[in-house]
C-alpha cells in the first residue's frame, strides 16, 4: 500500500502541493486527475522518491521513503515501473535495447531469455516489429508504447503511468487503456494513472483523486465521481467530456 | 534569499553541489563492476576518438614552436641544437598538456554536457533513477574515469607527435637538422618534464569531465538549457585548465 500523508512542496517559494494526502490500495487502479500544471507529475515523482516533500511523508508498505538511505530507496524503486510523460526513452539505444535494459541490468537472464522477454513485452504493446528502430524514428504514440513495454519488463509490483494516452489517437488510447486494465487485473499490479483524459479514467480506474489549486480537492471511487455534486470537479469532468465528443465526432480533422 | 544574495552565493552553492556530486560518484565506485562496460565505451569516445584532432593540434604546436624558437634564437653564437633543447621541454611541460586540454574542453566537455543535459530535460535521468539505478554511478563515474585514464594517454601521444611535428618543421625550413635537434633535446632532457606534464594531463582530464558532468547533470529548462550547459561546460573547462595550469606550476616548479 502507498500512502501520501500531508505532503507540501514548493519550487522557488511557489507552492505546488499543499497538504496533499492519498491512500492507494494494493491491487487497485488509482487515477490522479487535475488540470495541466496542477502538480500531478510532481506528486508522482514524490511517490518514487525522485522529489522529496518539504513536509509530510510518503509510505510505501509502511516504509517512510524520505527517511531511508539511498540504497534502500533504490531497492524500493525496483518494485515500481514508471512510464514518464514524454516516454524518457534512452536515445543512446534502439527500441529493443530500451526494453531489454532493465532486464540486462537487474536480472541474470541469458541473451536468449532476454530476447524472448522483450518480444513478449513488445507484443503486449502491439509493436512486435519495431525493435531495431532507433527511438528518434518512432512516432509519439510508439515512443509511449515502447516506454510502457520497458516499464513492465521487470513485472513490477506497482506501475505509475504519467499521461499514458495523451497525444494518442482514440484507437491507440483504447489499446493502452485495455492494456493497463489487463495488467492490473491479471498480474495484480497496483496502478497509478496520472491523466487528464476522463475517458481513460472511466475505463480503467477504481479510485480517483482530483488535484485542484495545489490541494487534494476530491477523492473517491469512480462511481462516486459520477454522483459528485462538487462544482469544480463537475466542470473539470464536463470540459473533458466535450473533448471526448470532439474526438469521436466523424467530421473532426 | 534575495536575487542579489543568491547571485553572490551561487558560485559557492555550485562548489558545494559539485563536491557532493563527486563524493556520491566516489561512493558508487564500489559498484564499479556494473559500470565497467560504460567506462570502456567512454574511454573510446573520450580517448580514442579524440586522437586525430589532438594529433593534428600537437603536430602544429610542435612545428610552430620550432620555427618560432629558431627565429628568436637566430645568432651565430648559439648552436642550432639548442632549438631541440627548447622545443621538447616546451611541449612536454606545457603545450602538449594544455593544447590537448583545450581541444578536449570543446570536444569532450561540450559533448558530455549536451548528453547529460538532454538526458536530464527529457527525464531519462529520472527514468534511470526510477528503475533503481544510481544515475551518478551509471553516467558520471564512467566519464570521469575515462577522462583521468585517457587524457594522460592523449598527452603522451601529443608529446610524441609534437616532437615529430617539430622535427618536420626543422627539416622543411632548414633551421636545424633533425640530428642536431635530437642531439640538443637529448643533452638537455630532464625526466621531470614528462612527469610534470602527466600530472597536468591527469588533473585536466578530471577537471574537464567532472565539471562538464556537473553542468550537464544539473541542466534546467528544456532545449535552451541544454544549449546553455553545453557552452558553459566548454568555457568552464578552459578557464579551469588555465587556473589549474598556473597552480600546478607554482606548486611543482
Ligand atoms: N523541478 C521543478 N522545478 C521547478 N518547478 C517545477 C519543477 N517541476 C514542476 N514544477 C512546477 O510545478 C508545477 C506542476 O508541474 P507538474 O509537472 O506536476 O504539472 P502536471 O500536473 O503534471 O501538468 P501536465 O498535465 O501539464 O503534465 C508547474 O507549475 C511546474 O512549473
Ligand atoms: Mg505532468
Amino acid at each position: 500500500m502507498i500512502r501520501v500523508e500531508n505532503v507540501y512542496k514548493s519550487f522557488a517559494g511557489r507552492p505546488v502541493l499543499q497538504d496533499v494526502s492519498l491512500k492507494i490500495r494494493e491491487g487497485s487502479t488509482q487515477a490522479i486527475i487535475g488540470r495541466s500544471g496542477s502538480g500531478k507529475s510532481v506528486l508522482m515523482k514524490h511517490i518514487i522518491g525522485l522529489l522529496r516533500p518539504d513536509r509530510g511523508r510518503i509510505l510505501v508498505n509502511h516504509t517512510d521513503i524520505s527517511k531511508i538511505s539511498y540504497n534502500e530507496l533504490r531497492k524500493i524503486r525496483r518494485q515500481f515501473g514508471v512510464l514518464f510523460q514524454g516516454g524518457a526513452l534512452f536515445d543512446s539505444m534502439d527500441s529493443f535495447e530500451n526494453v531489454a535494459f532493465p532486464l540486462r541490468t537487474f536480472t541474470a537472464k541469458t541473451d536468449q531469455e532476454i530476447r524472448q522477454e522483450v518480444q513478449t513485452c513488445l507484443d503486449l504493446v502491439q509493436l512486435s516489429n519495431v525493435g531495431s528502430k532507433s527511438t528518434s524514428a518512432l512516432s509519439g504514440g510508439m515512443r509511449k508504447r515502447i516506454a510502457l513495454a520497458r516499464a513492465i519488463a521487470l513485472r513490477p509490483h506497482y506501475i505509475i503511468y504519467d499521461e499514458p494516452t495523451s497525444g494518442l489517437d482514440p484507437e491507440t488510447s483504447n489499446t493502452i487503456n485495455e492494456l493497463i486494465k489487463n495488467l492490473s487485473h491479471h498480474l495484480e499490479i497496483t496502478s497509478i494513472v496520472v491523466t487528464h483524459d476522463m475517458h481513460s479514467v472511466l475505463q480503467i480506474a477504481d479510485h480517483v483523486a482530483f488535484i485542484h489549486d495545489t490541494r487534494m480537492h476530491w477523492t473517491g471511487t469512480t462511481e462516486e465521481l459520477h454522483q459528485s455534486t462538487d462544482t469544480v470537479l463537475r466542470s473539470f469532468v464536463k470540459a473533458n467530456e466535450y473533448v471526448i465528443e470532439a474526438h469521436h465526432s466523424p467530421n473532426s480533422p | 534569499m534575495s536575487p542579489g544574495v543568491l547571485r553572490v552565493a551561487q558560485p559557492f552553492l555550485n562548489i558545494g553541489r559539485f563536491t557532493i556530486l563527486m563524493s556520491s560518484a566516489f561512493m558508487s565506485l564500489r559498484e564499479l563492476k556494473t559500470y565497467r562496460q560504460n567506462t570502456l565505451i567512454q574511454m573510446v569516445r573520450i580517448g580514442i576518438e579524440s586522437i586525430p584532432i589532438v594529433a593534428l593540434a600537437a603536430a602544429f604546436s610542435g612545428a610552430v614552436t620550432t620555427v618560432q624558437t629558431a627565429y628568436q634564437l637566430v645568432s651565430p653564437l648559439i648552436p642550432p641544437k639548442i632549438i631541440g633543447a627548447v622545443v621538447v621541454p616546451s611541449l612536454t611541460m606545457e603545450l602538449a598538456a594544455v593544447v590537448t586540454g583545450f581541444i578536449l574542453s570543446g570536444r569532450v566537455g561540450a559533448r558530455i554536457a549536451a548528453e547529460l543535459g538532454t538526458m536530464r530535460v527529457t527525464e531519462q535521468i529520472d527514468a534511470l533513477e526510477a528503475m533503481g539505478l544510481n544515475s551518478i554511478g551509471y553516467l558520471i563515474v564512467p566519464r570521469v574515469l575515462a577522462g583521468i585514464l585517457m587524457v594522460p594517454v592523449l598527452y603522451v601521444a601529443a608529446c610524441v607527435i609534437g616532437v615529430f611535428g617539430g622535427l618536420a618543421a626543422a627539416e622543411l625550413t632548414g633551421v636545424v637538422s633533425s640530428a642536431e635537434f635530437i642531439l640538443g633535446a637529448r643533452e638537455h632532457f630532464d625526466t621531470f618534464g614528462p612527469y610534470f606534464g602527466l600530472i597536468k594531463s591527469f588533473v585536466f582530464g578530471f577537471l574537464i569531465t567532472a565539471v562538464s558532468c556537473h553542468i550537464g547533470y544539473f541542466t534546467e529548462g528544456g532545449a535552451d538549457g541544454v544549449g546553455r550547459s553545453t557552452t558553459r561546460a566548454a568555457v568552464m573547462s578552459c578557464v579551469l585548465i588555465l587556473v589549474a595550469d598556473l597552480i600546478l606550476a607554482v606548486l611543482l616548479l
